[in-house]
């Protein structure tokens, strides 16, 4: 028997154990559920699908923190997470299974607002204030970046009102979309403008 | 329903398009930091493979939890330029020893990988498992059976394995000579019994 039988007879009888670890997720349940416990898990996240496409949700212990078409990158968008908050980050549906139904729920125009616990630590300063205010306009309703600047307590600050809106970290549950230009045009949006006209389309018929 | 599929068809051309429009990175600068989730994915088969060579099938789902639980503590912390792989194969390696050192009836040695009950594989009942080989592995010295599963099972170089058992990258090269030989031996008496 040459080395290199040994050897393959000793990696073959291995190379099926590593598939075990994805066969029914068992095994990294068991580490979610070991890294709740100790204090380890700072972020989650999950996909859900949308008539917008695929939308990730991320959460850490405060709430809701992050959600992102899938035109942002869901792959870069988890590795921003990992530097801007912590890398200790873990698919968890479960703990976004509220949010993800809530979200169902909104798109089949059976929900007009949002009860999930957030967490707005991506907004610093100005931009903050302007999701705060954001969360208050109902359904339905819109009102221009002028509106939003001097609410969030800078009138002059349209411009950065409307910078607040296009980086949202919380897009469809602080409805940034309902946000829009002054002569009415609907104004970009992170999903794309076609996304804000059918959102906005979908909350006036309802 | 009609009015979100028309949408949804136009919105993929408009994205792909307004994405630069709005000068949004694509990239992001700090990408360099990896969600733990994308290092559990990456390199949880390997892991499990050291696991179960080392203690057998039925210990071998514990010392996986066990080893990831320990690197998602220390992940922030880690060296941006370590070996991910090689740094799970160390933790994996004092996981093993703690598992054996808290199932064995008499104290073991410090840093030595102590035999693995002989039991094990059949108590597991795994039928695709090559029960010579495990015989063969379980009656290894423990620096020999560390060497050989690290260097071919885990791909470690002889100076990562080296590290890792606290000698050389020589004596780990040795060592895993010295397995294959032994496993050699084992194999062509079992075959003549």
């Amino acid at each position: 028997m040459s080395d290199k039988q040994i050897i393959d007879r000793l990696t073959n009888a291995f190379a099926g154990a590593g598939g075990i670890v994805d066969s029914d997720g068992r095994l990294h349940s068991r580490l979610a559920a070991l890294a709740e416990r100790q204090g380890l898990l700072d972020v989650s996240y999950r996909t859900v699908d949308s008539p917008l496409g695929l939308l990730l949700l991320a959460a850490t212990g405060q709430g809701l923190v992050r959600v992102a078409f899938s035109c942002e990158d869901h792959d870069a968008v988890l590795a921003r997470l990992a530097s801007d908050i912590s890398p200790r980050i873990l698919r968890i549906p479960r703990r976004l299974d509220e949010a993800a139904h809530q979200l169902d729920e909104y798109f089949a125009g059976k929900r007009r607002a949002f009860n999930v616990p957030v967490d707005l630590q991506l907004a610093h300063g100005f931009r903050r204030s302007v999701l705060e205010h954001l969360r208050r306009i109902p359904y339905g309703v819109t009102q221009s970046y002028a509106a939003v600047a001097r609410a969030a307590g800078n009138p002059s600050a349209v411009r950065a009102a409307a910078s607040a809106c296009s980086h949202n970290p919380l897009p469809l549950v602080v409805p940034c979309h309902r946000v829009v230009r002054s002569d009415g045009t609907t104004g970009e949006y992170l999903g794309g403008p076609d996304a804000k006209r059918a959102l906005l389309a979908m909350e006036a018929a309802a | 329903m009609t009015a979100w599929a028309l949408m949804t068809r136009t919105n993929h051309r408009e994205s792909s398009r307004g994405h630069s429009q709005t000068g949004r990175p694509v990239h992001s600068r700090h990408a360099a930091v990896r969600p733990f989730e994308e290092i559990v994915a990456e390199h949880g088969p390997v892991v499990m493979r050291v696991c179960r060579a080392l203690l057998g099938p039925a210990d071998a789902a514990d010392a996986w939890s066990e080893t990831f639980l320990s690197a998602l503590e220390a992940y922030p912390k880690l060296q941006p330029q370590s070996s991910i792989r090689a740094w799970l194969v160390t933790i994996a390696h004092r996981k093993a020893i703690d598992q054996l050192r808290g199932a064995a009836r008499r104290p073991q040695p410090a840093g030595e990988l102590p035999e693995v009950p002989a039991t094990d594989a059949a108590s597991a009942g795994e039928s695709s498992m090559d029960d010579e080989l495990r015989a063969a592995l379980d009656a290894l010295p423990a620096k020999q059976r560390g060497a050989v599963i690290y260097r071919y099972l885990a791909d470690l170089s002889y100076a990562e394995v080296g590290e890792l058992l606290e000698s050389s990258a020589t004596a780990a090269r040795r060592s895993a000579a010295d397995a294959i030989a032994s496993l050699r031996k084992h194999f062509s008496k079992g075959a003549k019994t």
